[in-house]
């Protein structure tokens, strides 16, 4: 006996979701650009294959991120989805026992224990392979529950996990979560009911099972049984009918996801058919909610899991656009790896990119300035701090570059908080202007004081033949080569690590390592990749003056907690923040070099002495 | 026109007295509604003294803001595409009113009227 009728929800559940899985996955990629497809087309044939479901392994199925996050969802996690894959793959082997290796029906292995009773196989046989099989599908099956138990738990205390914020449901996410909660416990039900009846059970379904015999009149066992296995099935089959429209979309999406960024498809600048995916990659994991300092000032509304789950159900709007500070946190933990910066700069752009900025009042002229190696660049928010650019300028002096400040008499702003607003093709037009302006010097290195200039020149303006380097590393360089002489403070300070800067081009040694020459750098546990923002961010266009100084206040908690002399930051718009809270004292690095400066005198006595040796 | 021919060094003050005929609110109480900091505003001039664009040009935040609030919207368009977004302006206001954030709003808003 190979069928039963109680499969169909099952087997109608799976064909049902195979296709939908099918169409929707066909038309997102079908909506891909031709250059995209393409790179589909060449991936699947190139050994990037092997990384890609390397990757799938790890991510999706042991869930590698999620378990440096944190442990606990991490073996939650893994235990369903590999635990789930364990079960499948495992069933099948042990069917094909009973059926003599041949190919089954693909309920056949679900079912199993309905259609075969094995009474010679006794719970800890271990040494047959029947046994062995029992054993360790029972060894298995206890594993996703003790996964479920976690979950449950989780429900009921998410702190243990880390998370503090779980997000809401919707309603297919309501079938879809109850189904999952019921899956597991009622294929023990049934497995264990038929185990008290015609014997065969592993350890656990045969104890079970026996338990069960003991309380339950022998009667009713046989019909309970029954029911059993259809509820486990009807189970089976509503998870899969919703999972399209529910959370659990994330399953299949993310290995989709997986491949087609191992062949080099990306969302970038605009919302497309990538993105979609990427939307529905998004397990709502709540890992990112948990990092963004914006739910301590009470916008947990705008974190990525609800941004992302109202891009997917389109219903987007302004406020979730705009509220957010592009700080990369997020970005950084997403155990999926979503681009969430791009795709919330790419749906901003969807609302803003009609604004016409033509900044026809620009000076039309380009500096001519021949014959200097050093452009030096403070940016807007540089002016906004003079005592940085003041610090710049003494340090280069002391140092004899020959240097140009290229936007002494105020800058034309670099286009980087027009871009993180999504307004490409005005933030074009300053770039233009900055671009004509350097190569126009003939500078090999363009220095600058702030991060946000500096990320932008890096990765947008394409400078051939033109070096870009903050401040940080300028300073480091000119150290190293022996062209500055600092002294040691003895200060003991904290770095902070402005978001531009660490996260945003991965800058995180140089400063530290210019920073020891002067002072005696205390290690904190937010730094680097985990470091904080400092709430003044201009990526966001959302946020309240409150809100920031919320977000300020707790930051400056973290770094101050050591009792550092200072707090040292590398960018003006972090020191003009931090300042205005009032409570420590804030210093540009290169406020610090140009404090440590040797007499400039004796600086003088020795590049006499060498130019007359 | 004339006035330049006659340049004594001494010019008229154009007439700064408010149509209350021409005036609309209409704009206003949309930001208002949107970025609600507009109201914090007292004109102080700090935005404008440390404005990037106002280097390069006659842009000052803190005259169109008046002009919002005024309900003058005439030529405003124009005036907001100016700005740069900065934020220097945000970080110098004594206020703490959001002003990039207040800037796209008059700008979104222009953009879809149209004027
Ligand atoms: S965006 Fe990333 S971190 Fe946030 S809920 Fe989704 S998967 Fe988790
Ligand atoms: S980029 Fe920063 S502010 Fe924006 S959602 Fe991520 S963690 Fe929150
Ligand atoms: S600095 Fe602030 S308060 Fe002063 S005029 Fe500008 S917006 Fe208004
Ligand atoms: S954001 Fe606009 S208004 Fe503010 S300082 Fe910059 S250019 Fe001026």
């Amino acid at each position: 006996m190979t069928f039963d009728l109680f499969v169909i929800p099952f087997f109608g559940g799976l064909i049902f979701l195979l296709v939908v899985l099918f169409i929707k996955y066909s038309r997102w990629i079908a909506l891909i650009d031709r250059s995209g497809r393409r790179k589909i087309g060449y991936g699947l044939f190139s050994l990037q294959i092997f990384p890609a479901t390397w990757e799938v392994f790890l991510e999706s199925l042991l869930h590698r991120r999620m378990w440096k996050q944190n442990k606990l969802l991490g073996y939650m996690h893994m235990s369903f989805a590999f635990g789930w894959l364990l079960l499948i793959l495992l069933g099948n082997l042990e069917s094909r026992i009973y059926s003599g290796g041949h190919l089954n029906p693909p309920y056949y292995p679900i079912f199993l224990k309905f259609f075969v009773h094995d009474k010679r196989v006794l719970p800890f046989e271990l040494n047959t392979l029947p046994g062995f099989f029992r054993f360790i599908m029972d060894f298995v099956l206890l594993y996703i529950l003790s996964g479920l138990v976690l979950a449950f738990f989780k429900r009921i205390h998410s702190r243990w996990f880390g998370m503090k914020n779980t997000s809401r449901h919707n309603r297919f996410d309501q079938w879809a979560i109850t189904c999952l909660w019921l899956i597991f416990p009622l294929r023990l039900l049934a497995e264990s009911l038929t185990a008290s009846i015609y014997g065969g059970g592993g350890f656990l379904t045969n104890s079970v099972g026996d338990t069960l015999a003991m309380i339950l009149p022998a009667a009713v066992t046989p019909g309970m049984a029954y029911v059993a296995w259809w509820a486990y099935s009807s189970a089976l089959g509503i998870f899969f009918i919703t999972l399209p429209w529910s959370r659990y979309m994330h399953i299949p999406t993310e290995v989709v996801m997986i491949y087609l960024k191992h062949f080099g498809v990306k969302s970038g600048k605009h919302l497309n058919s990538f993105s979609e995916i990427e939307m529905r990659a998004c397990p709502k994991c709540g890992v990112c909610i948990d990092v963004c300092q914006m739910k301590d000032a009470g916008a947990v509304g705008s974190t990525p899991a609800y941004f992302v789950r109202s891009l997917r159900m389109k219903e987007g709007n302004s406020l979730l656009n705009n509220n957010c500070m592009l700080c990369g946190r997020c970005k950084e933990v997403c155990p999926v790896q979503i681009d969430l910066l791009d795709l919330r700069i790419a749906s901003r752009n969807l609302e803003n990119q009609s604004i016409d900025k033509p900044f026809s009042y620009l000076p039309a002229d380009v500096p001519d300035s021949k014959g200097i190696n050093v452009l030096y660049f403070a940016g807007c928010m540089g002016h906004l701090t003079p005592s940085v650019k003041k610090a710049m300028v003494s340090i280069m002096d002391a140092a004899n570059v020959k240097y140009k400040f290229l936007d002494q008499d105020g800058s034309v702003c670099c286009g980087r908080p027009l871009m993180m607003a999504g307004m490409f093709e005005a933030a074009r037009s300053l770039m233009e202007k900055n671009r004509q302006a350097i190569h126009a010097s003939g500078a090999r290195i363009l220095v600058t004081s702030c991060p946000i200039c500096y990320k932008i020149f890096n990765e947008e303006y394409k400078l051939f033949g033109v070096e870009v380097l903050h401040h940080s590393q300028y300073l480091l360089r000119l150290v190293e080569a022996g062209s500055l002489w600092i002294n040691h403070s003895g200060l003991s300070v904290v770095y902070h690590d402005p978001c531009e800067l660490g996260r945003g081009s991965e800058v995180y040694k140089e400063p530290r390592k210019l920073l020891k020459r002067v002072a005696k750098l205390i290690p904190i546990e937010q730094e680097r990749e985990n470091a904080l923002c400092c709430g003044g961010s201009i990526g966001d266009l959302a946020l309240n003056q409150d809100q920031r100084n919320i977000i300020r206040d707790a930051a400056l908690d973290v770094l101050l907690e050591p009792k550092p002399d200072f707090l040292v930051t590398a960018c003006p718009l972090c020191k003009k923040t931090f300042s205005s809270a009032g409570t420590a004292k804030v210093i540009d690095i290169a406020e610090l070099v140009a404090q440590q400066l040797e007499k400039a005198d004796n600086l003088i006595e020795e590049t006499v002495e060498e130019s007359i040796l | 026109m004339n006035e330049k021919k006659l340049a004594f060094g001494y010019t008229v003050s154009k007439d700064r007295q408010i149509d209350f005929d021409e005036a609309s609110l209409e704009l206003y109480n949309k930001v208002c509604a949107a970025e609600p900091s507009i109201r914090l505003c007292i004109s102080c001039g700090t935005c404008a003294a440390t404005c990037s664009a106002a280097k390069f040009s006659d842009f000052s935040l803190r005259k169109l803001i008046l002009q919002v609030r005024r309900g003058i919207t005439k030529g405003l368009q124009a005036e907001v595409s100016k700005c740069m977004l900065c934020g220097k302006c945000q970080l110098a206001c004594p206020r703490g009113v959001s002003t990039r954030a207040l800037i796209m709003q008059i700008n979104m808003n222009l953009q879809k009227t149209g004027k």
